[in-house]
């Protein structure tokens, strides 16, 4: 085990938590999905992501004990468990992105540093840093060909592939988990303005926003 | 708008992704120490211009954040080619059409810890 401190970031304390878009949703609004909505979006805030960084093989062996999904090797993999819940993305190729259910992530943390002993690796958690938007149905492709830079038809973006892209005039980590459902993790600073441009974006195609 | 391949993620992406940074294959002084001032400040200052084959370092500072390099025809703006740090360009100077694979340099081995 390694001689790093870490610390449970979620608090026990009563105080109210409140998600990077709760700000947007009292100042832009948020219009209810109606039967003509061709494209929804859901927030998925507080959950737990960690960053990991080092060699493939050694993360590998720690994740597959730990999680028990293989980390993705090959360049813009996207991998998840049996019920879609927890998953691990190739940012790069010493770095890797978790997300897991919130609450998780602590243990989870510890359980891969006691995994991994003295080999040379950092896990950073970045849960509070970022948070992770939905986007499903028929239009969230027309709606995304709008938004990024990012080839997203089906026979350039399959489904378990993930890209860190440009978005709008920011950036944003873009990635399909399921035929027609589309996931963007985008920083805290700039969720605000990465829904704002959704709902502007996705107008015409009655956007509804699910919360 | 034209693309760039990545070597580390293994595609073309968008050239907004990246940034270059500068001329590639600079060495740095072994010894800062015991180097005279003009060789200190044509290490960090002075620059080659060539008009034709050049080495560039990019940045795929949108997307895997890692440094690679390019060889660039600086007067057609034409990519030839682009490979990871610790390599060797396949187009130079001497070899403007290519390197013959016979005596292709081997790829430096990449360092521990990045290895992917």
């Amino acid at each position: 085990m390694s001689n790093v401190a870490t610390f449970d970031t979620r608090t026990e304390a009563k105080i109210p938590v409140e998600s990077p878009l709760t700000y947007s949703y009292r100042r832009s609004g948020a219009p209810a999905p109606t039967g003509k909505s061709r494209v929804v979006l859901r927030e998925r805030p507080f959950l737990g992501h960690l960053i990991l960084r080092g060699g493939a093989i050694v993360l590998d062996e720690a994740v597959r004990e730990v999680l028990g999904v293989s980390l993705p090797g090959e360049p813009q993999g996207l991998v998840q468990d049996a019920d879609g819940e927890r998953s691990v993305q190739w940012l790069s190729p010493d770095e890797w992105l978790v997300i897991v259910p919130g609450g998780e992530e602590f243990e989870l943390e510890n359980r891969l540093r006691a995994a991994l002993g003295d080999a040379h690796f950092a896990i950073s958690n970045a849960s509070g840093g970022q948070t992770l938007v939905e986007l499903e149905g028929e239009a969230a492709r027309e709606l995304l060909m709008k938004s990024v830079i990012y080839d997203v038809h089906p026979s350039h973006f399959p489904v378990g592939k993930g890209v860190t892209t440009v978005f709008a005039k920011t950036t944003v980590i873009l990635r399909r988990p399921a035929e027609d459902r589309w996931e963007l993790v985008v920083r805290r600073s700039f969720a605000d303005y990465t829904y704002r441009w959704l709902l502007d974006a996705g107008e015409e195609y009655g956007i509804g926003v699910e919360r | 708008m034209f693309y760039i391949h990545c070597p580390y993620c293994g595609e073309l992406r968008e050239e907004e992704e990246f940034h270059p940074k500068g001329q590639a294959h600079i060495a740095r002084p072994a010894d800062p120490a015991s180097c005279s001032d003009e060789e200190w400040g044509d290490y960090l200052f002075f620059r080659d211009n060539p008009r034709g084959i050049h080495h560039e370092l990019w940045v795929h500072a949108v997307g895997c954040r890692k440094f690679f390099n390019i060889t660039r025809h600086t007067v057609t703006y034409e990519i030839l080619e682009t490979y990871k740090m610790g390599e060797q360009p396949r187009f130079t100077a001497e070899y403007p059409e290519g390197r013959p694979s016979r005596d292709r340099v081997e790829p430096a081995p990449l360092r521990e810890g990045v290895r992917a």
